[in-house]
């Protein structure tokens, strides 16, 4: 047996890294600290993907790496417009390396934000995002706001390591110095835990951020008496909290991103923040969901210049979300093949999009089997990073962490090298061709 | 590095780390060093041109979180620079923001091969690391943020410098790292609560002021032969009337001894540090004062940070600086608080002839340039993006090699150039050495890089070579500034990179570190108080932390002793 400390969680983006577990015979035996139940779960392994797989008349049948791999390539190879899609569960070297190979046969390379946290992006492309690590909200914040964000349930450790529950410099008392306000549609188990939860209308959260601007901005009187469904009196109580706070972090998720006016809402919510900014210091952040989506965002900005939905097929990047987007491109039925890595789009795309991604040829790469292995048509297990193979991610704050390797495989690849031993084969059969 | 022999032939050469001031020479190439004599080599006929070692930028930020939060939120900057994937080449992006690929090629074809990216966030190292692996051709180091450091401020409040000393080797080795970056000092730390600080100012909760930082820094800079002294944005940036804080910052540090024949301070994009006035209404120029300053002193040199017109995205660890410029254009902004180190803030901005202020700035870098008597301490810089993207470097050299184009650009400007700044009254041109000393020669010897093969010709000397497509007697400012834009050739470590203005080749750069090598009980001192640091304040471990070997591929050590 031996013990393994400051271990790095690949599920969530809360990427904690001081777990501790214990490993025997090459599997991880125990956790003895740090990881959340999910977390739990992953760290000591379940049901997953046995072997390479291409289908054949309508079944998966069991093949050799080198054989997927070689199917891949040249599913990718014939494809006149194939989509790249999935990257937020991985390291960003195979998200590098994806993208490279997007460039090269002139795919669409898009991630899960697209999705998800995707509006996000755009309203910091139109307004700027104040925001900081999640270090500082453990050390400084004494009012936490988590608007359309469930974190007791979904990111189950963030209130204890980086917000609300957290110790720091100036909130060594933890909880006690501080107070949580939850905005959601419904109560949850995060919004029991607050000191006051404005329940609002389902898709209306617009109108709340700009009641809330109104009165930070002195201008209460042009508030009515009720918006959204939300009183004005728990409005101004909660505009108080905002103007007392010396510190103070909205974290936002999808409940808000997704919801009525989507990306609408973020730029609001950072008007808001702008807002609060004027009494004192505030920042606002998204409750990213995959370990490293924010990863990928990452690398395809510094690569492309654009951070998700590039479409390469002109040889320079083109970024023109609601064109390039992955769920857009299936709409249009644009795409002629998919290779799906790191994601679900089977269980996360709308129903119109997945019918033509079920019609289309698709390569999954995963750990896992999910709904997307129902329609994929080569399937290539992955060595699970952070467990099996090591690589950079980055927190939900930017923050970039290196996952450990903790077991060993002699089976398992690592998706780096799928996706480069794709790019080979891809590059072979054009040299074949060109001879 | 290029296997084989290189000849590069009757090029009129300028390296004036070697007191070559433009002689007709050969310069021999064997296995990416100069040497002294070739057998068999490819020959490159440099007839009638200006040769010079590759360029050396001092400070420009070119990759991490802040670079990347600018390319980010500004498609708009992107879709300005798109270019197509070629068979050598991969796919560019952006203007003042460029992608990762576009910045290794640009900067080599003006003939660059090592860039210093000027802030690194500690806790955010790896991103820095990680997009330097992408930046193809040039060598790179970067410099660690030191100054809003907790531990810093601790021990500088202290008293305690040995203990301050092996804190500052233990982060540059932490961060593979290559120097200490001040920006700000105690302002980002002021800012996390929404304030600032004055240079004289207390900085709250921590009870130490920014000159009491600066001067701790210095003094644990030089208890070990750091290869470059600090490296300084002074407080209250941008701020009418800040010349004197500049000048007081280069007076605390007049009494510390270097520990290499260098400067102990070097202070960067002082063009944002030599404001007279008390609002933008009276501001004016003081690059007299400053320049004056550095003429009669010996122990700072500075960068300029010159001015290019048009839009840019500004970017620095001076979060509160750039909350202000937001406040004052009302356009995008943001903003990254990193816990217990530093902070960082960006927003767009648009430099206007129109406008009275962005004139006078638009001087001020050009007049520290020519103010400055000796070339030897003042190095050429746009502080990219922040005054300007590294692109338009061409666009100032051919400034201070002509008065006429000077002159002519001044008539395009707002007319208060004529009044409040001093630009149009100085004469002096630069000639062609005094370029190659403030891009490469003063650059490489400020850095301490002169040492380890970079900005000169000499034998051993790395074989990175521009040629430029212009001869030595050119006056003509668009001719010289369209041969600085695109080399004729730019050899790295004796390969081809660039030739007639196309990238040929992309190797990948190196990047360079120093190791400070500091006593091992002190260390373990230190250590008792970050570990407490680790447990309690941050929000990842003590052993995650430092930057693994992965993100320097290609690692260059500079190992620093411990003074004794």
């Amino acid at each position: 047996m031996v013990e393994i400390t400051d271990v790095v969680c690949s599920l969530c983006g809360c990427v904690c890294d001081d777990i501790v577990l214990e490993v025997e015979n090459n599997q991880v035996t125990k956790i003895k600290r740090g990881a959340c139940s999910v977390g739990k779960s992953k760290l000591l392994g379940h049901e997953r993907i046995k072997s390479p797989m291409i289908r054949e008349n309508g079944e998966l049948k069991e093949c050799s790496y080198d054989e997927a791999i070689k199917k891949a390539a040249e599913i990718l190879y014939k494809s006149r417009r194939p989509l790249l899609y999935g990257w937020s569960s991985t390291v960003c070297e195979a998200d590098s390396a994806g993208i490279e190979l997007a460039e090269d046969i002139g795919g669409v390379v898009d991630n899960t934000a697209t999705v998800c946290h995707g509006p996000s992006v755009l309203a910091i492309q139109d307004v700027g995002i104040p925001s900081c690590t999640l270090g500082e909200i453990k050390n400084r914040a004494d009012l936490i706001i988590y608007w359309g964000a469930n974190p007791a349930q979904a990111h189950a450790n963030h209130m204890k390591r980086y917000s609300y529950v957290s110790k720091g410099y100036w909130t060594a008392e933890g909880k006690k110095g501080k107070k949580l306000v939850v905005v959601d549609v419904r109560k949850t188990m995060t919004s029991k835990m607050a000191d006051v939860f404005i329940q609002v209308e389902q898709g209306k959260d617009y109108q709340v951020f700009s009641a809330l601007r109104a009165i930070l901005r002195g201008h209460e009187d042009v508030v009515p008496d009720k918006v959204a469904g939300v009183p004005k009196a728990q409005l101004l109580e909660v505009a108080n909290m905002v103007k007392e706070a010396k510190f103070g972090i909205t974290f936002f998720g999808m409940g808000v991103t997704q919801a009525g006016a989507r990306h609408n809402n973020i730029v609001n919510a950072i008007q808001f923040t702008r807002a609060a900014h004027l009494h004192g210091k505030w920042s606002i952040m998204p409750m990213r969901g995959h370990y490293n989506v924010t990863g990928f965002n990452q690398v395809c900005t510094w690569q492309t210049g654009f951070p998700f939905s590039v479409d390469l097929s002109r040889g320079y990047a083109w970024y023109n979300p609601g064109e390039t987007s992955s769920t857009d491109l299936l709409y249009r039925e644009d795409c002629d093949a998919a290779l799906i890595i790191a994601s679900d789009p089977g269980a996360h795309f709308p129903g119109a999009a997945l019918r033509h991604l079920a019609k289309i040829p698709v390569i999954q790469i995963d750990p896992y089997a999910n709904p997307t292995t129902e329609f994929a048509d080569v399937v290539i297990p992955a060595a699970i990073s952070g467990i099996e193979c090591e690589g950079g991610v980055y927190r939900m704050d930017n923050i970039p962490i290196r996952l450990r390797k903790i077991l060993d495989t002699d089976y398992y690849v690592p998706d780096e090298e799928i996706v480069e031993r794709i790019h080979a084969e891809v590059r072979a059969l054009r040299e074949k061709e060109g001879e | 590095m290029a296997d084989g022999e290189l000849l590069i032939r009757n090029g009129v050469v300028y390296d004036p780390i070697n007191g070559v001031k433009g002689e007709k020479k050969d310069i021999c190439i064997r296995d990416g060093k100069i040497v002294e004599s070739v057998t068999n080599p490819k020959v490159i006929d440099a007839e009638g041109r200006v040769v010079m070692p590759g360029g050396v930028d001092i400070h420009s930020h070119i990759a991490g979180g802040k670079v990347n939060s600018g390319r980010l939120m500004r498609p708009e900057d992107g879709r300005k620079g798109l270019e197509a994937k070629t068979s050598v080449c991969r796919l560019q992006s952006g203007y003042s923001v460029p992608n990762t690929f576009a910045t290794g090629y640009r900067y080599a074809k003006m003939g660059y091969t090592f860039v210093m990216e000027a802030a690194m966030p500690p806790l955010a190292a790896r991103h820095t690391h990680e997009e330097m692996i992408d930046i193809p051709i040039l060598d790179n180091a970067a410099l660690p943020l030191i100054d809003n450091n907790w531990m810093t401020m601790e021990y500088v409040k202290s008293g305690d410098m040995d203990l301050l000393a092996a804190y500052v080797a233990w982060i540059i080795k932490a961060t593979k790292g290559f120097g200490v970056k001040i920006v700000n000092p105690g302002g980002t730390e002021a800012w996390a609560w929404g304030k600032n600080c004055d240079l004289n100012d207390s900085v709250p909760y921590f009870d130490v002021t920014p000159a009491e930082i600066i001067k701790g820094l210095a003094e644990a800079n030089e208890k070990f032969e750091m290869p470059h002294s600090i490296h300084v944005h002074t407080n209250m940036l941008g701020h009418p009337g800040n010349f004197e804080v500049t000048k007081d910052t280069y007076d605390l540090v007049k009494g510390v001894k270097p520990s290499k024949d260098r400067q102990v301070m070097h202070t960067t994009h002082t063009q944002f540090h030599s404001y007279g006035g008390t609002n933008w209404g009276d501001f004016e120029s003081k690059a007299d004062a400053i320049a004056g300053y550095i003429n009669q002193n010996d122990h700072a040199t500075i960068d300029i940070g010159s001015i290019i017109l048009g839009d840019t995205t500004t970017m620095t660890a001076d979060g509160p600086m750039e909350y202000s410029l937001y406040q004052i254009t009302g356009r995008k902004w943001t903003n990254l608080d990193v816990e217990l180190e530093t902070g960082s803030g960006i927003t767009p901005f648009l430099y206007s002839g129109k406008s009275p202020v962005n004139t006078i700035q638009w001087a001020i870098g050009q007049e520290l340039a020519l103010l400055v008597k000796d070339p030897w301490k003042i190095a050429l810089t746009t502080d990219h993006p922040n005054a300007g993207p590294f692109i338009g470097y061409p666009i100032i050299i051919s400034m201070l090699m002509s008065k006429k184009r000077r002159d002519e650009s001044a008539e395009d400007m707002h007319k208060v150039i004529f009044d409040r700044a001093e630009l149009p009254s100085i004469d002096r041109e630069y000639d062609l050495n005094e370029i190659a000393i403030i891009t490469r020669g003063m650059t490489a010897k400020a850095l301490g890089l002169h040492e380890h093969g970079k900005g000169h010709l000499g034998v051993g000397a790395d074989a990175d070579v521009a040629i430029y497509d212009m001869s030595p007697e050119e006056r003509d400012a668009g001719k010289i500034q369209k041969a600085f834009l695109n080399t004729k050739y730019t050899i790295k470590a004796g390969e081809i990179v660039v030739k007639d203005g196309e990238v040929v080749a992309t190797p990948p750069g190196r990047t360079i570190f120093v190791t400070p090598e500091c006593d091992q009980k002190l260390t373990d001192e230190m250590l008792v108080t970050l570990k407490d640091k680790f447990d309690k304040y941050y929000s990842v471990t003590f052993n995650n932390y430092p930057v693994q070997d992965a993100y320097l591929p290609n690692p260059y050590e500079i190992k620093a002793p411990m003074r004794g």
